[in-house]
């Protein structure tokens, strides 16, 4: 069961933060809303009138808008088409022709109306993620909608999309629009919720009020006392193992991306790479893991050159490697839990050869793995696919620490993951960093990098802007983060 | 695309492919009661007299499926006739062996487009690749004379390497430019059909003294063995066996195995785990490819012995239905060859016997495919509380 017995009321104005971690049935919660689910039981009043929704239909026209945690969105169309899409202007009767002028213009009011700049002529799939949203938030605007819902809206968006949302969501609640924010970050709880409900299993487990500490609301989602806080001693930094210089590369479109870092991991440290997502953080770490085109510079590994090695190679020489996007690159999702922690070992002993696999070998190494990292499954044969995401980053962690490594690659390790995994997978961070492992860390979370990290590059249009110590001001890393340097001595590189 | 198909066959359940061969066998049942006029005749005065259409229809449909069930399995008079001595043992067994023989090259083609799509590619090439395997196998078993064992041994390896190249190319495009292999396997498939056209009718190869289209025939040595008389059945029923246990292991067990399953599911995952993609992609393709290579040295080797144009049939394009039948693991796949097997060779009784047209057999394939391919409609004919949904619930309630 997803929900059990949920009561919720939102009133007009307000920003009502749903909090829970994930798989807590938040999503089920508002799918049930926004008429994409039919729930078994109870009832939904809308203005004091009880309605059912059979389909998202029902619910934008009883005045409830969402705007999910993946996009709706067409890549291919203009912002104009797609929020027409589904209401399209048709002039000439039910087969006429669409009135591309009405959509464009109703696009148009709205987005002033609302403080929403949208060009309605842009393709959405030119957009970075942050319009993308603002379009879907836009589109259900279109719709007059009283209430809307954003699921996980700050997933995806930087900290300074972040805080435009959050700007337009008060200015939203100031003209009288309810919103009912899903998420598992508390700080942006804090900062824009007048009221918070706590889901945990189905169930409400609490409400608070937005002065609750973080601490409080952690432990009131997980159930107990988490820390949010990295324990860590200080390091003791040793030899050099990875060492980066000049390196230049190119992301997919061919755009160079990374363009001439200089970067050294040392053995028993965090390096922390810093900055807003699209700075060409993904392009270095894939360079380093042979999964792109070293266009210039070098790259060793201790004694070995990296460039031009295959990404098997890579692994294979004491490299582990947490990928940014778990469900895109971590993981095959119709692969047991026990097949996943040998996703890259599957060939090599003990768990097989050239040719076969010894599956009795890859059983007991996931039984071992599942109690040692705590993931939470059915059993080592349960498609990794129906695991929560903190689960499903478990079991990659989990495969990329089990081997001895010189070098351990985190990219956005606790993405989407649930705060009680979170406080897990840092605190593996950190032992593997103390058993003598270089350590990158790769996160558009400051609050990650900051706490995971011993020193902080700050990555900024393919360069390191500079590195600076953990203990470094916010407002200063932010403002690297910007491309703002300053006159720091240190400066520019 | 994939991503559909993907769908479509995971979707499935031993249930489903039961219900939908039931309702593939009501709808025959309507389409032999339309097309036969006699019939259709008495429901002219169905409200006078109901008994009389009713009573003929029952009994075209009960002759029509008995004959089809005994040219597959087996008539049961011919069987008491054997235990009474007037008939042989293999007079009663013709009809299973006609099946076996019509179901060998199925499970190499059907095995052939289950595996690549585990890998997710879409072999719509081993027709192509079965019409190589023929026509490599043929050629060499008419042509090195080899002493017996080894020359049936070199003109399967023969069929097998065709076959191979034929997939390797497909594979070859979409490692190296991207080149999508449902476009390259259909053009492959022309160029192997016309190809082999071409061949059979060139000199050293056309059977001297004919002016049709047909080939020498493979030396004797080269062809598998066969109990011979009326049972057709060849050796190649038990290699099928034999390779549907390794494409099992295959897939299942072995290091490529688990390359090609990952790479189907999530080739970026596969990816940055170190396996690579392109590499992947050529050796399942030349491996499905000498799947269907096999089943078209086996067609050749086992029933036709000669090369003509349309030596290959269909095996390659039944492949494709017999994979989706058989949910592309390989030992559904092999029972599903068994039934399509089972349906053309009584499928040949019901037309000699009851009058009914081949055709039939194959409008009976493809319902139970077009149900196994739409199982909401199974589902909904059938009023199933969909297992599935529940699947369905959880996937959206990840928050």
């Amino acid at each position: 069961m997803a929900n059990d017995h949920i009561d919720i009321t939102v009133e007009p104005g307000e920003v009502h933060a749903l909090l829970g971690e994930n798989g807590a049935g938040k999503s089920t919660l508002m799918n049930q809303l926004y008429g994409l689910l039919q729930p078994d039981e109870g009832q939904i009043v809308v203005n004091d009138e009880p309605r059912v929704f059979k389909s998202p239909r029902d619910a934008i026209s009883a005045g409830i808008g969402m705007v999910h945690q993946h996009f709706m969105l067409v890549p291919v169309f203009t912002v104009a088409e797609n929020i027409a899409l589904g209401a399209e202007e048709v002039r000439g009767g039910p087969l006429g022709w669409l009135d591309r002028r009405r959509s464009r213009q109703d696009v148009i009011e709205t987005s002033r109306k609302y403080g929403l700049p949208v060009d309605p002529d842009a393709l959405v799939e030119d957009l970075p993620v942050g319009a993308q949203q603002r379009v879907e938030i836009v589109k259900a605007l279109t719709r007059e909608v009283d209430l809307l819902i954003l699921d996980e809206p700050t997933a995806v968006l930087t900290p300074q999309e972040t805080e435009e949302l959050l700007a337009v969501m008060r200015s939203l609640t100031a003209m009288g629009k309810s919103i009912v924010f899903i998420t598992h970050k508390l700080k942006e709880v804090k900062a824009i919720a007048d009221r918070i409900t706590v889901v945990r299993r189905g169930k409400i487990v609490g409400t608070a009020s937005p002065d609750t500490s973080e601490d409080e609301l952690a432990a009131l989602m997980v159930g107990r006392a988490v820390s949010l806080e990295v324990q860590k001693t200080p390091a003791e930094p040793g030899r050099t193992v990875l060492k980066v210089t000049g390196l230049v590369a190119d992301d997919d479109r061919g755009i160079r991306a990374v363009d001439g870092v200089d970067l050294e991991v040392r053995a028993g440290e965090v390096l922390g790479i810093a900055g807003v997502q699209g700075n060409g953080q993904t392009e270095l770490v894939e360079a380093v893991m042979g999964l792109r085109e070293v266009r210039a510079g070098t790259i060793r590994l201790e004694d070995d050159d990296l460039v031009g090695m295959s990404t098997k190679k890579v692994l294979r020489s004491g490299v582990g490697y947490i990928p940014e996007d778990r469900s895109h690159d971590g993981v095959v999702k119709e692969f047991s839990v026990a097949e996943n922690l040998v996703l890259d070992m599957y060939d090599h002993a003990p768990y097989g050869n050239a040719f076969s696999i010894d599956l009795s070998r890859v059983g007991a190494n996931a039984q071992e793995r599942i109690e040692q990292f705590d993931i939470r499954c059915q059993s080592s044969s349960t498609p990794v696919g129906t695991l929560s995401g903190g689960n499903q980053q478990k079991v990659v962690v989990a495969r990329e620490m089990s081997r001895p490594l010189r070098l351990f690659i985190a990219s956005q390790p606790t993405r989407g993951v649930d705060v009680g995994s979170i406080e897990f997978i840092h605190s593996r961070i950190i032992h593997e960093r103390d058993q003598g492992t270089a350590v990158l860390v790769v996160s558009s979370e400051l609050d990650e990098v900051v706490g995971l990290a011993d020193r902080i590059a700050v990555m900024y249009r393919g360069r390191i802007l500079a590195i600076v110590s953990p203990d470094t001001p916010r407002e200063e890393i932010g403002l690297l983060m910007a491309g703002i340097t300053g006159d720091t001595p240190e400066g520019e590189k | 695309m994939t991503g559909f198909l993907r769908r479509l066959w995971s979707a499935n359940n031993v249930t489903l492919t039961f219900l939908s061969m039931i309702l593939a066998v009501i709808i025959g049942a309507v389409l032999i009661i339309i097309s036969d006029a006699d019939v259709l005749a008495k429901f002219g005065y169905f409200t006078a007299r109901p008994s009389d259409a009713l009573n003929a229809s029952w009994l075209l449909v009960a002759t029509a499926y008995g004959d089809l069930l005994k040219g597959a399995l087996g008539d049961p008079a011919v069987f008491s006739a054997w235990f009474a001595g007037t008939a042989t043992w293999q007079q009663a067994l013709t009809p299973l062996s006609e099946t076996l023989t019509y179901a060998a090259p199925l499970v190499f083609t059907g095995l052939s487009v289950a595996l690549a799509f585990r890998g997710g590619l879409f072999n719509i090439g081993a027709q192509g690749q079965a019409v190589l395997g023929c026509l490599a196998a043929g050629v060499a078993g008419f042509t090195f004379g080899l002493p017996i064992v080894l020359n049936l041994i070199v003109a399967l390896v023969a069929g097998v390497v065709g076959g191979a190249l034929w997939g390797f190319i497909p594979g070859f495009l979409k490692a190296r430019t991207g080149a999508h292999e449902v476009i390259t396997t259909i053009m492959l498939n022309y160029t192997a059909g016309l190809f082999l056209s071409w061949l059979v009718i060139q000199k050293g190869v056309q059977a001297p003294g004919r002016t049709d289209a047909i080939s020498k025939s493979v030396a004797e040595s080269a062809m598998l063995p066969s109990p011979g008389g009326v049972l057709r059945v060849h050796l190649g029923i038990i290699l099928a066996v034999l390779v549907t246990v390794g494409v099992a292991w295959l897939l299942n067990r072995s290091a490529f195995g688990f390359e090609l399953r990952a790479v189907g599911s999530n080739p970026h995952a596969a990816k940055t785990a170190g396996i690579s993609v392109s590499k992947t992609y050529v050796l399942l393709m030349a491996i499905a490819g000498g799947l269907a290579g096999l089943g078209g040295a086996v067609q050749v080797l086992g029933t036709a012995h000669a090369l003509t144009p349309a030596v290959a049939g269909n095996i390659g394009f039944d492949g494709l239905l017999v994979a989706l039948l058989g949910r592309n693991r390989p030992w559904s796949t092999f029972f599903a060859a068994l039934l399509f097997g089972a349906l053309r060779a009584g499928g040949n009784r019901m037309q000699s016997f009851s009058g009914i047209s081949l055709e039939l057999v194959t409008v009976l394939q493809a319902l139970i495919v077009i149900f196994i391919a739409a199982p909401a409609l199974v589902k909904a004919i059938f009023r199933l509380r969909a297992a599935r949904a529940a699947g369905l619930g959880a996937s959206l309630a990840k928050g």
